[in-house]
């Protein structure tokens, strides 16, 4: 048992496929919480293969995606600062600000370093003890407990120049507001099976309490997409909204109390922005006082880095707001495509590896 | 006693410049013809009477990797590999290179001469002369290490006509060997992501692999390594300059175990990720079984697969079978792959 | 989302475990996971092991899988006879 390749069976996937196409009475509006749904979905000819019975809507489930420009000019101003070094996940390099990107700032002699964990940067904090290191803290509930993990430990090691930039968001209020919002009609919702096996899929229960919309939690593989896909069909079927956990070698109900614990001991709710949706009540992560020491957003005051006389994204007509929202396509809009595509991407969407934008432009490619 | 590195002065053409020529480069790479130290190489390109014995080729380019040392490799032996690979891409068998070393100061004399000599065991391996070199040194401010530049010129077999853009539609397409081994042994080498992998790179003079291709089949249609972008790029160039499609099905494509997992752990794709001893051939239907049996007669196509076909539709684009049976588009690499979170 | 893989714990040490796939290893932290023992998977997320996989699950999984398998199988057959699928 290897927990990937056996959930990637064809026999398998036809199977379920045609199990799905049989359930489904009308065309049914699913929404994708997850980039990493999206990506899987797009990667694996899943939407083809459903289409025209499911129709798939990417969510904002892509933590680069909803980051605002403002707090990546803010993460930019903060690698401008000397004496200062900018540790990220590879994903935010490329992510347009208003005006730059952290490689931009890179290749103007920022310090700039990608690392694979929160420990690496730390790790670096303690080797370089005379320069200053900021772990730009990105990331949904999966990735937020690490990054508390590294805060607690810097904290008992007395590791003084290792800070984090906390751009954490939390994903149910997301999801809440874009149900409130009510600019989309949604038959089923697909929930994120990373997010889910820290926070528990009882975090969800509110789907078909409050709004009468069917969930299914799912993995990664796309057996583990199309069986949460079946189950929804069904669920839409008997009308019968409930929170199903199709990812259940991972997903508890309860979730990881241990991660929740500390990212609770570490974090407070704080309002955001996304990238948008507007600011979101209780929907962000701010550092507790008892680690106000570590807290990027204390320790500097970076001059604003915007002077340059380009258009912002959205001044140039870019609709990623409306594609986090579910409100539109990434083909509607007039940027797709043409100025804007992967290698010169002017949108968040279309940076991230999971961003609707890029996931469309690179495998949702017409075949004709 | 301290490591002897490189100096400003190495590169100054004074008696520091010689003593390097001498200790380094002409100890490992040294021939009459680069041991006369004359400012221009004279070259043969005709048998004993005189005849041209094929068509010449030319190619350049740089080396800038980093590490310079890796599993499998290093920047020496990438350097001759590259340029011999890139005219065997065209069916041409190596005759002489050049070689242009940039060093920073600083850079310990010890690794210099670990390129170096890994440079001559990998020319006379494939059996290509090094008949003229230059070196410049630059200050350390200017950036790190030691960049390669080589330029190679050989000949191409006469009635051999290999073109990127001579794919035709019934064409079978080749692959020859597990794709995205060197890609992933640099990138888990560097700093920050800390993998332990038994991943090394695949560098490799593939000109001995294919002088045995052309023997069993003269006419090869396209040849191409896949090196920076990966397959999914090579494929889409390929089908751009032909102005056909291609079908090819993901699951015959050789990925080795261990790509796969570190694959999986960074989020890429190893159908993006950059090969340095491979190639992609194409041939007609009827060429393609003795093909394949002589790829992977040799080392360096023992794991050669067919991996799709050639098609009049969709011209300029790759059409990717899944692994769910799905059909979606393969595009081409955007950006550069980097190690993501989600 | 987060990328989050599936890795095969290989051996332990306080918080910190040697995990594996396919020959690839690297060290990740137990501090979310203090329950994974060795041999066990762990889902691995930014060098942290966020959730120990759960084998009994996953096999019944796999079995409801396995039925859908052999209904997938016999569509392949009926496609297969009305048309034959292009590719090499």
């Amino acid at each position: 048992m290897r927990y990937t390749d056996e959930y990637r069976n064809p026999d398998a996937a036809r199977g379920l496929v045609a199990t799905i196409r049989g359930r489904v009475a009308r065309p049914i509006r699913i929404m994708e919480f997850c980039g990493g749904h999206t990506r899987a979905i797009m990667r694996y000819g899943i939407r083809q293969a459903l289409s025209p019975h499911l129709h798939m809507l990417s969510g904002p489930g892509c933590p680069v995606c909803v980051t605002p420009d403002g707090e990546i000019d803010y993460a930019i101003a903060l690698a401008h600062l000397p004496g200062v070094t900018v540790a990220t996940f590879g994903d935010m390099i490329r992510v347009p600000g208003s005006r730059s990107s952290l490689q931009e700032a890179r290749a103007a002699g920022a310090d700039v370093q990608i690392v694979y964990s929160a420990l690496d940067a730390l790790e670096r904090a303690r080797r370089e003890p005379g320069r200053s290191i900021v772990m730009l803290g990105i990331g949904f509930e999966t990735t937020a407990p690490g990054v508390a993990a590294s805060l607690v430990e810097a904290r008992e090691l007395g590791i003084g120049n290792y800070f984090v930039y906390s751009m954490h968001k939390l994903t149910p209020p997301a999801m809440r507001a874009i149900l409130d919002a009510g600019e989309v009609r949604l038959d089923a919702i697909l929930g994120p099976g990373h997010v889910t096996t820290i926070i528990g899929a009882n975090a969800w229960s509110f789907l078909a309490q409050d709004y009468r919309i069917p969930c299914a939690v799912s993995g990664f593989e796309p057996l583990d997409i199309l069986r949460a896909l079946s189950m929804l069909a069904d669920a839409v079927w008997n009308g019968n909204p409930q929170v199903a956990n199709a990812y259940p070698r991972s997903v508890t109900s309860q979730g990881n109390t241990k991660a929740q614990l500390l990212m609770k001991d570490v974090f407070e709710t704080c309002a955001v922005a996304w990238r948008g949706l507007g600011e979101i009540p209780s929907s962000g992560l701010k550092l507790r006082q008892e680690y106000a020491a570590h807290d990027a957003r204390l320790a500097f005051d970076p001059p604003s880095a915007a002077t340059a006389a380009t258009l912002t994204p959205a001044e140039r007509g870019c609709r990623c707001g409306e594609v986090l929202r579910g409100v539109a396509e990434p083909p509607e809009c007039p940027l797709f495509g043409g100025v804007c595509t992967p290698a010169r991407p002017i949108g968040a969407c279309m940076v991230s590896a999971e961003g609707s934008c890029a996931a469309h432009y690179r495998y949702g490619g017409s075949l004709d | 006693m301290t490591e002897e590195s490189v100096l400003l002065a190495h590169g100054g053409g004074g008696i520091l410049g010689h003593d390097l020529i001498e200790r380094v480069f002409l100890k490992h790479l040294g021939n009459p013809v680069l041991n006369a130290l004359e400012d221009a190489a004279l070259i043969e390109l005709t048998d004993e009477r005189g005849q041209m014995v094929g068509q010449p080729a030319l190619t350049t380019d740089s080396y800038v990797v980093q590490p310079i040392f890796f599993p499998g490799g290093d920047i020496g032996k990438l350097a001759v590999c590259g340029t011999v690979n890139d005219l065997a891409m065209r069916g041409a068998q190596p005759v002489c290179m050049s070689v242009g070393f940039i060093l920073t100061e600083g850079l310990p004399l010890s690794d210099l001469e670990r390129v170096v000599a890994s440079m001559a065991a990998t020319a006379q391996f494939a059996g290509v002369r090094i008949l003229a070199g230059d070196t410049k040194v630059l200050e350390r401010s200017s950036g790190d290490g030691l960049f390669i530049n080589t330029t190679g010129i050989g000949l191409v077999p006469p009635g051999v006509q290999i073109s990127a853009s001579a794919a035709r539609p019934g064409d079978v397409v080749m692959v020859s060997g597990a794709v995205g081994d060197h890609g992933l042994a640099i990138m888990t080498q560097r700093e920050g992501l800390r993998f332990d992998s038994p991943l090394r790179s695949d560098c490799a003079p593939l000109n001995l692999l294919v002088r045995v291709m052309i023997e069993a089949c003269p006419g090869i249609h396209v040849l191409r390594d896949p090196t920076r972008g990966g397959l999914a790029t090579t494929l889409n160039e390929l089908a751009a300059r032909s102005g056909v499609g291609f079908e090819i099905v993901e699951a015959s494509v050789p990925v080795h175990e261990p790509v796969r997992a570190a694959s999986e752990l960074l989020g890429l794709d190893p159908l993006y990720v950059a090969n340095e001893g491979k190639l992609v051939a194409i041939v007609e239907e009827d060429d393609a079984d003795a093909l394949l049996r002589a790829m992977r007669s040799h080392p360096f196509g023992r794991e050669a697969a067919i991996i799709g076909r050639v098609v009049a539709e969709h011209p300029g684009r790759v059409v990717l079978r899944t692994l769910l049976g799905t059909r979606r588009v393969l595009d081409m690499l955007a950006g550069e792959q980097l190690p993501r979170i989600c | 989302m987060c990328l989050a893989v599936p890795l095969r714990v290989k051996s332990i040490d306080g918080t910190v475990a040697e995990v594996e796939l396919s020959g690839v290893s690297r060290r990740v932290s137990l501090i979310l996971t203090p329950e994974a023992g060795v041999g066990d998977y762990v889902l691995v997320h930014t060098g942290f092991a966020i959730g120990v996989l759960d084998e009994e699950e996953a096999q019944q999984t796999l079995a409801l899988l396995a039925e859908l398998e052999e209904a997938g199988r016999r569509l392949d057959e009926e496609e297969q006879e009305s048309h034959k699928v292009p590719g090499a």
